[in-house]
Formats: C-alpha cells, sequence, structure tokens
C-alpha cells in the first residue's frame, strides 16, 4: 500500500527558509571566517617555516666550515687527505684513511676488492688504503 | 497453473507496467538522464571515476523504484524519511534500515554517516604533496579567497527561496571539492543529495571550460606572463609536522571539520612519515578505489525520479555553475592584489586554482600561464592554493555545519 505520509515527508524541505539580510550577514560572515582561520594558520606556517630555515640556515653554516678546513688540509697536504671531518653519508660505515693514494684510485681499488672476494661493496669495510713504495 | 493469470501477474510485477502508471514516465526521464551522464563519464572523460557509478545507481534506483510500493527496489527514499523524522519510531534506526532496506540503502549508510567522504578524504590526503603550501603560506589566502562562490551562492540561494540548510548545501558547491559537497548536504539537506553531488562533480570536470574565460577576462596579458620565483626546499621534517599542525589548528577552530580535516590529514602523515608505506599505498589506492564504487552508486541511488525531477534541481545547477564562477573570481581578484602589493611577482592565474578540484584547476592555471608566456611554469606555485582550497572549503563546510547543523 502506497504511504503517502511518507512520500510527503521525502519531498520535505529541511531546515527553515532565511531572511535574506541573515543570510547575507551569514555569508560575509562564513567568508571573513574562512580568511581567518587560513590567516592564522598561514601565521603558524610562517612560524614553523621560519624555525627551520634558521636550522637549515645553521646548518649550511656549520657544512661550510667543515669544507673550509678540508680545502684548507687539501691545499696543505694533496696526497695523504681524508675528509675525516665531513659527515658520512647515510648508510656509510665510516671514512676510509687514504695515505698517498688519490680518491679516484682508492674507488677503483675498492671496487676491484670486492669483485675479487664476490662480495657486494656495501658489506665490506675499509679502514685504510696505502701505497707501498 | 493458468498462464493467462501467470502472464498478468508476471506484467504486474515488471517494471515496464510501472512506467504506464501514476508518474512512471518521470522514471523514464531519469534513465534517459542516466544514460547521458555514462556518456558524459565514459565519452566525454567527466570525473569517470565518480560519475559512471554515480549515473548507473541512478539508473538502478529509477528501473527499481516506482514508489513506496516497490517492494523489490534496491534503494526506498521512505526508508531513509522515517530515519530522519524525529517523530518516527524509527528515527536514526540503522537497524530498521538493514532488516528492509535493498543493497543501495544498506551501502547508503557509509554515505549518512559520513564514512565514505572521510575515507576519501583520506586518500586524498595521502595523494597529495603539500610541500608547495609549505613553502609558501601565502597560498593559504588564495586557498580562502575562493571560497567566495560558496557564501555568495548560498545567499543566492536564499534569495531564490531555498531553506538555510538547502542553501548552504548548495553554496558548497563552490568549493569545488564532491566529498566536501557530499558531507555536508548529508547533514542538512539529505533531500538535495542527488543534484548537488551530480552538479558538482560535473562541474569539477568542466573546470577547463568554466575557468579559462574568467581568468583571461580579469587579468591582462602582462599579469598573465609573470614568471614566478622558484620556491624553497621544504624538509622532510616539515612534512611531518605540517599534517599534525594543521589537524590539532583546524579542529580546534573549528570541530565540525574534524572528520574531514582529520581523515585528510592522517592520511598526508601516512604519506610523509616514511614509516606506514604499506598504509599510504593502500589508502592512496585499494582503500580510495573500493570506497569510490560505494560513495558513487549509493549517492546515485538517491535520484529516485520523485525527488530529482523538479525546478529545484534545475536552480541547483544554475546556482553550482555561480558558485563556480565566483569562487574563481574571488581567487584571481586576490591574486592581483597579491600581484601588486609584491610588485608584481605573484602571477594572479594561480589565484584561480583556490577552487579546491585537485589538480585540474592547478593545470589550468599552468596552461593559461603558458599560453601567455611559453616559458612560464605555474604548476608547483598553482598547487600552493590548490591544495589551501581542500583545507579551505573543509573550514567553509565546517562553519556552515555549525551554523546550520543540530
Amino acid at each position: 500500500m502506497i504511504n503517502f505520509t511518507l512520500l510527503a515527508a521525502q519531498t520535505a524541505d529541511s531546515g527553515t527558509k532565511m531572511e535574506i539580510g541573515d543570510a547575507a550577514l551569514t555569508a560575509v560572515f562564513g567568508y571573513c571566517v574562512v580568511f581567518f582561520g587560513l590567516f592564522l594558520l598561514m601565521i603558524v606556517l610562517f612560524i614553523t617555516g621560519g624555525i627551520f630555515k634558521s636550522k637549515d640556515a645553521k646548518a649550511k653554516a656549520k657544512a661550510e666550515a667543515v669544507l673550509e678546513n678540508v680545502k684548507k688540509e687539501v691545499e696543505a697536504n694533496p696526497l695523504t687527505v681524508t675528509p675525516l671531518a665531513l659527515p658520512c653519508a647515510p648508510g656509510s660505515a665510516g671514512h676510509v684513511k687514504l695515505h698517498g693514494v688519490p680518491d679516484k684510485e682508492a674507488a677503483m681499488i675498492m671496487a676491484i676488492v670486492a669483485d675479487k672476494m664476490q662480495t657486494p661493496l656495501n658489506e665490506l669495510r675499509f679502514i685504510s688504503i696505502k701505497e707501498v713504495k | 497453473m493458468n498462464i493467462i493469470d501467470t502472464l498478468e501477474k508476471l506484467w504486474g510485477d515488471s517494471g515496464f507496467q510501472s512506467f504506464f502508471v501514476d508518474g512512471g514516465w518521470k522514471n523514464l526521464i531519469m534513465i534517459l538522464i542516466s544514460c547521458v551522464l555514462l556518456y558524459l563519464g565514459i565519452r566525454k572523460k567527466f570525473e569517470p571515476l565518480l560519475l559512471v557509478g554515480i549515473a548507473f545507481g541512478c539508473l538502478l534506483v529509477n528501473l527499481s523504484y516506482f514508489g513506496p510500493e516497490s517492494t523489490d527496489a534496491l534503494y526506498h527514499p521512505e526508508l531513509w524519511s522515517e530515519f530522519l523524522d524525529e517523530s518516527s519510531e524509527f528515527h536514526h534506526d540503522y537497524g530498521h534500515i538493514l532488516s528492509n532496506g535493498g543493497l543501495l540503502d544498506i551501502l547508503y549508510i557509509g554515505v549518512k554517516a559520513g564514512v565514505y567522504p572521510s575515507l576519501i578524504f583520506m586518500g586524498v590526503g595521502a595523494m597529495t604533496d603539500f610541500g608547495p603550501l609549505i613553502a609558501n603560506p601565502k597560498s593559504l589566502l588564495l586557498g580562502a579567497a575562493a571560497q567566495m562562490g560558496v557564501f555568495l551562492a548560498f545567499f543566492g540561494a536564499v534569495c531564490l527561496g531555498f531553506t538555510g540548510n538547502q542553501a548552504a548545501s548548495i553554496g558548497i558547491i563552490g568549493g569545488a571539492d564532491g566529498p566536501t559537497a557530499i558531507f555536508l548536504t548529508t547533514r542538512l539537506a539529505p533531500e538535495l543529495l542527488g543534484p548537488i553531488a551530480i552538479a558538482a562533480y560535473s562541474y569539477m570536470a568542466l573546470i577547463p571550460m568554466i575557468q579559462p574565460p574568467l581568468m583571461k577576462l580579469l587579468t591582462t596579458k602582462k599579469e598573465r606572463e609573470v614568471k614566478m620565483e622558484q620556491n624553497r626546499n621544504v624538509t622532510k621534517t616539515e612534512k611531518i609536522i605540517f599534517p599534525i599542525i594543521v589537524a590539532m589548528f583546524v579542529i580546534l577552530l573549528l570541530p565540525s571539520t574534524a572528520p574531514l580535516v582529520g581523515c585528510l590529514m592522517l592520511g598526508n602523515l601516512w604519506r610523509e612519515c616514511g614509516v606506514t608505506e604499506r598504509l599510504s599505498d593502500t589508502v592512496q589506492n585499494a582503500l580510495m578505489n573500493i570506497v569510490t564504487v560505494f560513495l558513487g552508486i549509493s549517492v546515485g541511488a538517491t535520484t529516485a525520479a520523485s525527488s530529482f525531477l523538479n525546478i529545484k534541481t534545475l536552480m541547483i545547477i544554475g546556482l553550482g555553475l555561480t558558485a563556480f564562477a565566483f569562487s574563481t573570481v574571488g581567487g584571481l581578484l586576490v591574486g592581483k592584489i597579491m600581484y601588486v602589493l609584491t610588485g608584481g611577482k605573484v602571477n594572479p592565474l594561480i589565484g584561480s586554482a583556490g577552487v579546491s578540484a585537485v589538480p585540474m584547476a592547478a593545470r589550468v592555471s599552468q596552461m593559461e600561464g603558458q599560453k601567455a608566456n611559453p616559458s612560464n611554469f605555474l604548476l608547483m606555485h598553482a598547487m600552493g592554493p590548490n591544495v589551501a582550497g581542500v583545507i579551505g572549503s573543509a573550514i567553509a563546510a565546517g562553519f556552515l555545519l555549525a551554523v546550520f547543523g543540530k
């Protein structure tokens, strides 16, 4: 059987009619609330961004100082320099001390050793490489 | 067995017979509309992931529901009327829906409870890189400005005789955010869910046609040619902290935004924190797809001919277009203000991306910027206002829910 009461309720309007003045006020106020909310969020993001930027700047300055030291060392002793002061790459076990061996040759030696030992390079640790004269 | 009686009974039970009695022709019109929507989704690729589901849901409900006497219907509007009716013994009785409803009634529970839109937001969060917004927080102002259409359409709807609740639901179409529109409408004016969802998703698909004329109208060639400086790099830690800050801040400001903003930011945290890749992947793909299936088909089910075919639907479609247009205008105007205040460093075209249709609106800004200056790359600059628009429309919805919700 058709339930006409329910059929009428199904298309009934939700809520009540509004005065146009009230609607205008709600619209303006709502727009302001959205602006206010996002403006405050913007300030929060500026503050957190500022904190991170200053941290970045400090880290950069530190890294530059380290590089400067390394440069000086290289200039002083070009063949026996190992950049011990430099931070390690992620996942690496540490630095290799090079004694009279240029970087390129050291890399080649490490690759050859890994190949001969049939072991991946990242599973080997080289402490130092020294040229025997 | 009496063959004539059996044939008569079969004819009496069939949907074909229902087309010829008591408003059955309306179902025929709705079936045609669903075919048009299927054509738009499949052939024209108008938001196909949702529109195809919505259109097929529309088809299914209008093939099976011809009035409250349709016992085999997949969706029963009268059950939901009882569910909403405070004087009914079945007020807010999900058990009544489960024991008497059809398949689409049961799926619709997820819409009614606000589960599907929130889960979609979780997926959106997991898919969104908020980096451009974090790098340039001023983008938030463009996202706020582009909510202008929401409130203008709300006002327009009240002027056209809609109730406050209905006007709020219609206005949110201007937020260009389907899940937000569905979330708000199911709470404020569920009787308008079908037309509002269809209008929202259709206009989102039409953004490349709606926005460019307004962009050209409101900006000069010189403004469109502006090349913006590259944004700063955003650290991983900033990206991890961002969703936590936004969730705390926005939910404390407007608690009614908690389901949407909470899920959006949780999804984003899973994406960025680097230790929940499996969850992030599930939310972005499997969960998003499952929820899209349920959401599309159950929203389509609300388009029963008896409630869809009326003058209000046409008004909603007109107001939705107004809302979209004014949201674009709002973003562009604030973009122009930024252009002046920064001495020409901001390209006002990125303002139109403040409507939250991600990433379509940002792509339109990019395309228009490149048309004016082929060496212009605005995409990443436009992504800032674009994702700010998602937060902005959630705040607008939260405000309307706080004002008109019970």
